[in-house]
């Protein structure tokens, strides 16, 4: 999936999906030279913001990990990503038939904790799966990471009856999600 | 808030004087461990074990138990610690009774509080298997702060293997001498006072009716008050639909052998929990498109009732997210249409005509439509939760139930504590069709407080300040009697103080029937009386658990839980009497004394701002619907409806005579 993409989340058979799982995975990338084998501890929170005609109605992150209807559920902050080696290391639940009628967007943001930039991360993906099966739907990679420390990664957004995924990819910067409004804003 | 940690979730601490609770059901040695950067533990005077209980900074329990209350002050470490890490083992490793691995115990609880009991993180230790030793938190210093992680590192070889892991040189001799000092405590203590469930007393519990007997292992204890324990595979997408459900189905043929109900148990004493508990009733399939049909106990547990407790508290989180999401969208929709009208009215074009008109007919139309869909999504949940509650509320027993419900009027005098106790009802104006149980952990863990003070009640009704009393102790009367029927015989102990004898007549149940402990206590010398000897209890039961030594109790000492009802306070309280009072109030819960307060705030402001921490140490409840109890997930207030025994109901009258043949009995 590149920047930009939309991809509907209907499933190929009519039905729409009721459960997606957006998954944040990353690696820290090894320093080279005299101790090269030690790695900095890179801390990257995944973050949904739920949007009701382009206002912040409820935001999950790591202190604040369910929403307040129960409909997206964040499964707990990690601090130094890669113990799945290629699998999740935070995830969002979002149980798209339970999210109250009135919001319309939840966008997804992944952030620097820690302050380091995207350079310095390896392996950086993220993933949406369709919970029910475990099918991955899309898959968006953090490769070449620039200079810049949080990204907008993709939103989920109503149309008609269901829901679409549009990927962002848009770099901004910021420590946690309050930073990242007025990026988000624009993409709306 | 507490943050309930998953394994290797770390939390940072804000205090540096803290205390770590663990509950495990089953007596584990706790053990303290100091480490450097490196996790390395130099040597044995780096840890506090039951054979050298208190090292710098730290402080753990002399044996084995259940129950543990460590003690750190993170400011008394020294500069090269790092790490102190809060390690578990099973007695029978090192030679002692009970189970030899964590896979056959209750999954472990741990949790860090601060002085003030506040807690800050809590960790429930599962997926252990065949480990009898396990490092369950690390609190850590990072960057100069100090942050708690949940380990959950498990060891099969017990505490040597462990330590040994950890760089102690003296690993295999030091963990030789704690087992050594557990063993000494373990023949020197006596069984701790309340025994909590084991299967054979189980099958003679009034169990719920028509759904099978209830049989299971320890519950985990410990859980704090009002959050939910271990909530883990409970999906979002409401109760009914059937979740993630342990598989326990498998091995149909060995599970009803234990289940069969009746007085013989055939199953090892020592291996409760080993074998898989009954599966989970499972709902019938759903017809398509249709929510899957509610069934009582669709919710995990070891037993029928903890399955029953989780129900009801998925229930109550449901109701409470529903509620929150219908309440987003109203108040989304409000906010949107005060918007759009206001610029229709600055608009100059909508002056014109009937232009303005047809752009606020279309505000309040579309708000009109968003609130519509809202109430559709949220009377949608409600008809399943109205369901389910229909199936759940006639299955709970006593304990859990209404007084109007027939299993108190097949109630018998139970053999074991139960889980929790229902305290009333908790319902949110959205949804007046439905009932939430307002369920909470057995043994208490903080006094009641029944407010007869004027109340502004919900329908708007005047209820005098006299009527108020009345009802007020009316209701206590209700709690208390609840408490002596759901404790078995002699384990529960009511004491109470009546200085002007105002509440002779609706303490008539308890004292007609002679459940109490002595006659209410009347005038200034009844109440010094009473509170002079509760608190020496509380103070010798506490020197006692402090030096480590219960067996140190007087001979035929009454271990039973206590509660105080103290009526018209301040009346008949001096400064000495008010001060023994708070004195229990602060000590008495972790030495199972306990107060019901039934007062009216108001009459004791003479005592100023000194009172407050008494009053907010006590959880609230009125005699009459009130909305002042706030739910753990999103804070709506909920109306709380006190467990009142229906108009001419002789329920609370039969119960009672039961209970007080019991007690006699068992005095005898």
């Amino acid at each position: 999936m590149t920047k930009g993409q939309a991809i509907s989340l209907q499933k190929n058979d009519g039905g729409s999906l009721t459960a997606v799982r957006m998954g944040l995975g990353w690696q820290a990338a090894p320093r080279r030279g005299l101790f090269g084998s030690r790695t900095r501890e890179i801390d990257l929170d995944a973050s949904a913001v739920l949007f009701a005609d382009k206002q912040p109605v409820d935001v999950v992150f790591f202190r604040h990990l369910v929403s307040d209807d129960g409909s997206v559920r964040h499964t707990g902050d990690n601090l130094v990503g890669g113990v799945g080696q290629g699998g999740d290391d935070e995830a969002i639940l979002v149980d798209l038939s339970r999210v109250p009628v009135h919001i319309d967007q939840i966008v997804f943001t992944v952030n620097s904790f820690t302050g380091q930039t995207f350079q310095e991360v390896q392996n950086a993906f993220c993933r949406l799966v369709d919970e029910t099966n475990g099918q991955e739907l899309a898959r968006y990679t953090l490769a070449g990471g620039g200079a810049y420390t949080a990204q907008l990664m993709a939103k989920v957004h109503r149309t008609g009856g269901g829901w679409t995924m549009t990927a962002l990819g848009n770099p901004a910067n910021g420590r946690t999600f309050q930073d990242l409004m007025p990026a988000i804003l624009p993409v709306l | 808030m507490t943050a309930e940690l998953v394994r290797g979730q770390n939390h940072p601490l804000s205090q540096s004087r803290l205390e770590i609770r663990v509950s495990a059901g089953t007596p584990v040695v706790a053990v303290a461990a100091l480490g450097d950067e490196n996790g390395r533990i130099h040597g044995v005077e780096w840890v506090a074990h039951p054979g050298a209980p208190t090292q710098p900074g730290l402080e753990v329990s002399r044996q084995a138990a259940a129950d543990h209350r460590l003690a750190v002050d993170l400011d008394a470490m020294t500069d090269a610690v790092h790490r102190v890490g809060v390690l578990l083992a099973l007695p029978a490793a090192g030679g002692g009774p009970g189970p030899a691995r964590f896979g056959a115990v209750a999954a472990p609880f741990v949790a860090v509080t601060g002085l003030d009991g506040d807690e800050v993180a809590s960790y429930t230790i599962t997926g252990l298997e065949a480990e009898s030793a396990v490092v369950a938190l690390e609190l850590y210093r990072r960057q100069g702060a100090w942050k708690v992680r949940a380990v959950g590192q498990g060891y099969t070889g017990g505490l040597a293997e462990l330590l040994t892991d950890q760089g102690l040189p003296e690993a295999v001799p030091l963990a030789g001498s704690i087992n050594e000092a557990v063993a000494r405590g373990l023949a020197r203590s006596v069984q701790a006072p309340p025994s909590r469930p084991s299967d054979g007393d189980r099958s003679r519990q009034t169990a719920a009716p028509a759904l099978g007997p209830d049989q299971g292992g320890t519950a985990p204890q410990g859980a704090p008050g009002p959050v939910p324990p271990a909530y883990g595979g409970q999906p979002s997408g409401g109760p009914g639909q059937s979740g993630p459900q342990p598989s326990y189905g498998g091995g149909g043929a060995a599970e009803p052998s234990a289940t069969t109900g009746g007085p013989i148990n055939y199953s090892h004493p020592g291996r409760r929990n080993s074998a898989p508990p009954p599966p989970p009733p499972t709902a019938p399939p759903a017809q398509p498109g249709q929510p899957a049909q509610p069934v009582a106990g669709d919710a995990t547990g070891w037993s029928m009732e903890e399955r029953l407790y989780n129900q009801v508290w998925g229930m109550f989180e449901d109701l409470a997210r529903s509620t929150a999401a219908y309440r987003s969208a109203v108040d989304f929709a409000e906010s949107r249409m005060d918007k759009e009208l206001e610029q229709a009215l600055s608009d100059p074009r909508s002056r014109i005509g009937g232009q303005g008109d047809a752009v606020r007919e279309a505000a309040r139309a579309r708000h009109a439509h968003l609130v519509d869909q809202a109430r559709e999504v949220l009377d949608r949940d409600i008809a399943q939760l109205v369901a389910e509650a229909d199936v759940v509320e006639p299955a709970l027993p006593p304990a859990f139930a209404r007084w109007d419900n027939p299993a108190w009027h097949a109630y018998r005098v139970p053999m074991e504590i139960p889980m929790a106790l229902r305290l009333g009802d908790l319902r949110l104006p959205e949804a007046d069709r439905i009932r939430i149980p307002m369920l909470l952990r057995l043994p208490l863990e903080r006094g009641l407080w029944i407010d007869s003070g004027r109340a502004d009640s919900i329908d708007g009704s005047f209820t005098d300040s006299h009527d108020m009393r009345r009802l007020a102790m009316d209701t206590a009367v209700a709690h208390a009697a609840r408490l002596l029927a759901v404790y078995p015989a002699g384990e529960f102990t009511v004491h109470v103080i009546d200085p002007a004898g105002s509440g002779t007549q609706p303490l008539a149940p308890l004292t007609g029937t002679g459940v109490l402990a002595a006659p209410p206590a009347q005038g200034a010398a009844g109440v010094t009386d009473v509170l002079s000897r509760l608190t020496q209890r509380v103070d010798l039961v506490q020197m006692a658990l402090r030096g480590g030594a219960p067996d140190a109790l007087p001979p035929g000492f009454d271990t039973s839980q206590q509660l105080l009802i103290v009526n018209d306070f301040p009346h008949g309280f001096d400064d000495r009497a008010v001060n023994q009072l708070r004195y229990l109030a602060d000590e008495g819960p972790s030495v199972g004394v306990h107060l019901m307060m039934v007062a009216d705030r108001e009459e004791s402001s003479a005592y100023g701002p000194l009172l407050d921490p008494l009053w907010r140490s006590l959880l609230r409840l009125t005699p009459v619907p009130n909305s002042h109890l706030a739910d753990p997930w999103v804070g709506h207030a909920w109306t709380y409806e006190p467990p009142l025994v229906p108009a001419g109901s002789q329920v609370l009258h039969q119960v009672l005579t039961q209970v007080a043949a019991a007690r006699r009995a068992w005095n005898r």
